[in-house]
């Protein structure tokens, strides 16, 4: 029983330092955002490298989504005579939830794991430190524009995982009872504000702040050599992943809240 | 308020005047989760002077640079270039005084995701912004063909021997035309010939840049080679400090040992 406790206070005091030195690291990271010389180059490629190359991933994510929507939601909707609801269940289920969500999921797998490898082979290499060497801020270079490249493309990523879900939902409808796409997307998006679908896309900006944040965290804290680097790679996803998770919990509530 | 700009360019005038080294740290120390490494350590080196710091493996030699250059912080004791203590400097203060350092790393530390000409471009791409293209292209050639590397201007740092990442770094150093020069290990690693020819590169760039240097180094041949003066260190302490005759002279037990053993 004493050991139980021991570690669990083990775990706990671990969990607040861990939370404290984020709180650190996002201080210094912010701090060197907004100070000059600004790094428009390395932003510029790091938007490619986050925006640009994650978005075949994304865009196949949200058209299986889309897909495998349409066909659950056909069987439920027809069971219950709801069958004309059909557009509607597919567009509002890709665009509130499904699409914001897979995209940041995808987006923590794929650009959470390689940042966070990616700084870590640095540091182990010393490459941070022979920038920090040459009177280089490693927070503004490396983390604030990766964090940035993050908050920018997640809301437009997530645009194209709706576009393809919403697009694979219509397919796959017509596969079984030929609909036009025009009459597909007003029966889906009537009665529809911008209120219904600004708030959830926008929120991903948020989940992508999370990814960016803990994935650079992970990798400039890495220790250890190629197994210090594995560690960063896997606690960059698995970290990302699970507050993207709960940080959607909050943005949900937050959203029918503000933006009832 | 000044900046730390204003400071360092301030403290220059007195290093004009010969009235301060250019580097100088008074009691240091440091230690790593209890564990003493560097136990009141004090030196100094003025403009054009070669300092060699020996020692055992462990005894603090390469915290001692990074300590120098800011990397790590001391418990207590000062770090100061041109008279100014830089311990305690935020990262961006510290800037201006890194600017003055080249610091070549144990293993080169060159960049793997740019190429070799790229990586010595990177500190004037950052700090030498109002350069043109075409200008910076020539420095970097110019840095390269120093260490005589210009034909690997576009190879990627996997493609070449350690040997060459050295010269590499060795150039990535010089590219801010530094006062201060600090290599960790610069011959660790290599094969005899390849350790000759990076001594015989650091001596050609003491007679032509006329920098402050320290190297820290256990090549003891190396060392005799490239620096006026010897530090051996132990149990974070400078045991000996002086030319080679002195080290060779001195009745200290560790001074005998070290020098019979390398």
């Amino acid at each position: 029983m004493p050991s139980f406790v021991g570690s669990t206070v083990g775990l706990a005091s671990d969990f607040l330092e861990w939370f404290g030195s984020l709180g650190i690291f996002a201080w210094q990271v912010l701090r060197a955002a907004v100070t000059p010389p600004f790094e428009g180059r390395e932003l510029v490629r790091q938007l490619d490298e986050i925006g640009s190359k994650s978005l075949p991933l994304v865009a196949m994510a949200g058209a299986a989504i889309g897909a495998v929507l349409s066909m659950e939601a056909r069987a439920s909707l027809t069971r219950f005579g709801a069958k004309a609801m059909l557009p509607s269940a597919i567009v509002y289920s890709v665009v509130l939830e499904m699409g914001p969500i897979i995209t940041g999921l995808v987006v923590s797998g794929r650009v959470g794991a390689g940042i966070g490898a990616e700084l870590a082979s640095m540091k182990v290499t010393e490459q941070i430190d022979a920038i920090e060497a040459s009177a280089i801020n490693p927070y503004r270079l490396l983390a604030a524009t990766r964090i940035l490249a993050c908050v920018l493309m997640l809301p437009l990523l997530t645009l194209a995982a709706d576009a393809c879900g919403v697009f694979t939902g219509w397919l796959t409808q017509t596969l079984f009872e030929p609909v036009s796409f025009r009459q597909f997307i007003n029966n889906g998006f009537s009665g529809a504000t911008f209120n219904d679908f600004l708030p959830p896309t926008f929120k991903t900006a948020v989940f992508g702040l999370i990814v960016g944040l803990i994935a650079c965290f992970q990798g400039m804290r890495t220790r250890g050599g190629a197994e210090g680097v594995g560690r960063a790679a896997t606690n960059s996803v698995v970290l990302s992943s699970l507050f993207v998770i709960l940080g959607d919990v909050v943005l949900v509530k937050f959203i029918q809240v503000f933006f009832p | 308020m000044a900046t730390s700009i204003d400071i360092a360019n301030s403290q220059d005038q007195r290093e004009i005047d010969g009235s301060a080294p250019v580097l100088a740290v008074k009691n240091l120390y440091k230690s790593f989760e209890g564990h003493k490494v560097l136990n009141g350590i004090s030196l100094s080196i003025n403009r054009g002077e070669t300092l060699a710091v020996l020692g055992r493996s462990g005894t603090g030699k390469s915290v001692l640079l990074r300590l120098i250059i800011g990397l790590v912080q001391p418990d207590t004791g000062s770090v100061c270039i041109h008279g100014q203590d830089i311990a305690g400097l935020t990262l961006d203060q510290l800037g201006a005084f890194r600017m003055k350092m080249g610091f070549l790393f144990q293993h080169a530390a060159l960049y793997d995701s740019l190429t070799v000409g790229e990586n010595v471009a990177f500190p004037l791409d950052h700090h030498r912004r109002e350069m043109s293209r075409p200008d910076k292209a020539e420095r970097v050639k110019q840095l390269l063909a120093e260490v005589g590397m210009e034909s690997a201007i576009d190879k990627m740092p996997s493609d070449i021997s350690g040997g060459m990442q050295k010269r590499v770094g060795l150039a990535r150093a010089l590219a801010l035309e530094p006062e201060i020069l600090l290599l960790d290990e610069p011959t660790a690693g290599l094969d005899p010939i390849s350790s000759g020819e990076i001594d015989e590169l650091v001596l050609k760039l003491q007679r032509e840049h006329q920098m402050a240097s320290i190297v820290v180094t256990h090549d003891l041949h190396s060392a005799k080679t490239i620096a006026n003066r010897l530090a051996l260190l132990d149990k974070g302490i400078v045991v000996i400090e002086g030319d080679f005759e002195e080290l060779q002279h001195s009745n200290i037990e560790f001074v005998r040992e070290f020098l019979k053993q390398a």
